[in-house]
């Protein structure tokens, strides 16, 4: 199979590789797949509670070259964003963006469901937050 | 060294140059059809075919009256399985064959079992081996045939088919083995075995592709076939069609050299394998080789590398030429039903990568694939979770994971 150039340059240098801390109030993590299905990948986002905007973002990825493509894109583009924005972002621009052919379309989608599930997880943690200041 | 480096030599082997030089001058000067018995061309074709069924037979220690050509392993699994089926019909409709066998031997079983004969596919140990008694006990009185392979192409374990000879014998049962990895590379030998069906291709021993062979016992018992493709009656009435001399003399000549060398072949393969594996392991933590060691191919080594996608690390190695059993290689998005069958769970077949060393295959050549590997997969577990979350201490069994 070939993989296009986008593709390889993700998978060569790959972008904002590591991990947040997620005790922090402020990350949410999302970890979506599982090992027996040949992928999972785990996104954090930190976001500024007083502005909502994403001001970092970290992935590892297990998964083929294109798994790893799709979420080093995502971290990339997730950084400077509202957590709404974030939130409008859809597999189909992941796959345009990296030509991922129709059988690498289900790596888009894990990371669309990997931004999706770290910012519940953020919201999650921001009522938590948000009730035990009510309830101080 | 020239890049790259191919080392999936179980998929296919380049033609041997002394094979090919064997072959060229029957594509033009010696073009004889060697079912022509009234003139000098067909005579030279059929002298050349002849000395071919000789080498063939010396190498597997039958006869050449036993030798049946065909285009490949594939066709010769396929009339061995089918044209037993249909021979002993009245005697039996029960085959026993193994879960890890080739597409060509289980896809054969598949259509049989729609045309009403029963077939018992054997799970394998965690090693790869059947089970003897496993086998014993499946045999019944309507069991006409075992089809078990000599060695496997993904894992290349051998399994135990002269024991498995002895129980078939004992039975009155025949006994089949998909040979193709096994030929040419270990002792396979249909007297000592008691094989009474064999299957080999050319272009897994650096012959050409197209062509193969099928082994057929004449004698204790003398097993017939059905023919699978009705014509000129050509093979004894076993496999019609005109003869593919070129591609015969090539397959002659590739078991001939395979035979000369095979004794030092195999310590050289199994020396460059044996140190593919230790640098690797040596070098990296929670490596797995897939399959028994202590029966196996010389060439083979089977590895899986925990919390690293198989090909993603394809995509690093890319100057390497070897195969995974990961899902994303696979035409059915499917991991391996081989390293399935072994039990060890499917992240691990996700994670497996099959070296097939060959005749061509140098020391440099391993030391190159060796840290390339060790590289690639040390970058990769930089970036996987699994690994992250193995050295935090958490057991990726017990974890919760969002299937997709």
């Amino acid at each position: 199979m070939a993989y296009s150039n986008k593709v390889l340059d993700h998978y060569n240098n790959p972008r904002n590789v590591g991990s947040l801390d997620k005790n922090d109030p402020n990350v949410g993590t999302g970890m979506v797949g599982a090992p027996e299905c040949g992928d999972v990948m785990k996104l954090q986002v930190k976001v500024n509670p007083e502005t909502g905007v994403i001001e970092d973002a970290k992935f590892k990825t297990f998964g083929c070259g294109s798994a790893i493509a799709s979420s080093s894109l995502a971290t990339e583009w997730l950084h400077g964003k509202t957590v709404d924005e974030a939130l409008a972002i859809k597999n189909t621009d992941i796959v345009n963006e990296l030509s991922l052919p129709p059988v690498k379309i289900h790596c888009s989608v894990l990371a669309e469901d990997a931004i999706k599930a770290a910012i519940s997880d953020y919201k999650k943690k921001a009522a938590l937050n948000t009730e035990a200041v009510a309830s101080n | 060294m020239k890049l790259p480096i191919y080392m999936d030599n179980h998929a296919t082997t380049p033609v041997d140059p002394r094979v090919l030089n064997a072959m060229m001058p029957y594509f033009t000067n010696v073009f004889g059809n060697a079912a022509s018995r009234n003139h000098e061309f067909g005579w030279q074709a059929e002298a050349a075919v002849d000395k071919a069924r000789k080498q063939i037979a010396d190498l597997i220690g039958a006869s050449e009256k036993e030798v049946v050509f065909t285009s490949g392993a594939t066709e010769s699994n396929n009339l061995a399985i089918k044209g037993v089926a249909e021979m002993y019909a009245e005697k039996g409709n029960h085959i026993i064959t193994a879960a890890t066998e080739h597409k060509a031997v289980l896809d054969t079983c598949k259509r049989l079992e729609k045309d009403g004969v029963r077939v018992t596919y054997l799970p394998v140990q965690a090693n790869g081996l059947i089970d003897l008694n496993q086998l014993q006990s499946a045999i019944t009185d309507k069991t006409i045939l075992i089809s078990v392979m000599y060695a496997n192409n993904e894992i290349g374990v051998l399994q135990p088919i002269a024991e498995i000879g002895r129980i078939a014998k004992s039975k009155g049962v025949l006994l089949h083995t998909d040979a193709t990895q096994a030929v040419g590379k270990v002792p396979v030998n249909v007297i000592k075995d008691n094989i009474d069906l064999a299957s080999l291709s050319g272009h897994k021993m650096y012959g050409p592709k197209g062509v193969g062979a099928l082994y057929v016992r004449r004698k204790g018992p003398r097993v017939q076939i059905t023919a699978q493709m009705d014509g000129g009656g050509h093979e004894r009435g076993m496999r019609s069609g005109t003869l593919n001399v070129p591609g015969i003399v090539g397959l002659g000549e590739a078991c001939a050299l395979c035979q000369a060398e095979m004794p030092e072949e195999s310590k050289r393969l199994a020396f460059l394998r044996d140190k593919l594996r230790a640098t690797l392991e040596k070098q990296l933590d929670e490596v797995y080789i897939n399959g028994t060691l202590e029966h196996r191919l010389p060439n083979n080594l089977n590895m899986s590398f925990a919390y690293v996608e198989g090909e993603s690390l394809l995509m690093g190695i890319n100057d390497i030429a070897v195969s995974s059993g990961s899902a994303c290689t696979s035409a059915t998005l499917e991991p391996s039903y081989v390293l399935k069958a072994l039990g060890a769970g499917d992240d691990l077949a996700h994670s497996s990568i099959r070296f097939g060393l060959g005749r061509f295959n140098t020391e440099e050549e391993v030391d190159h694939v060796a840290a390339k590997v060790i590289d690639v997969v040390k970058k990769l577990r930089e970036l996987s979770p699994l690994y992250e979350m193995a050295k935090e201490g958490i057991d990726l069994a017990k974890v919760q994971w969002s299937a997709h």
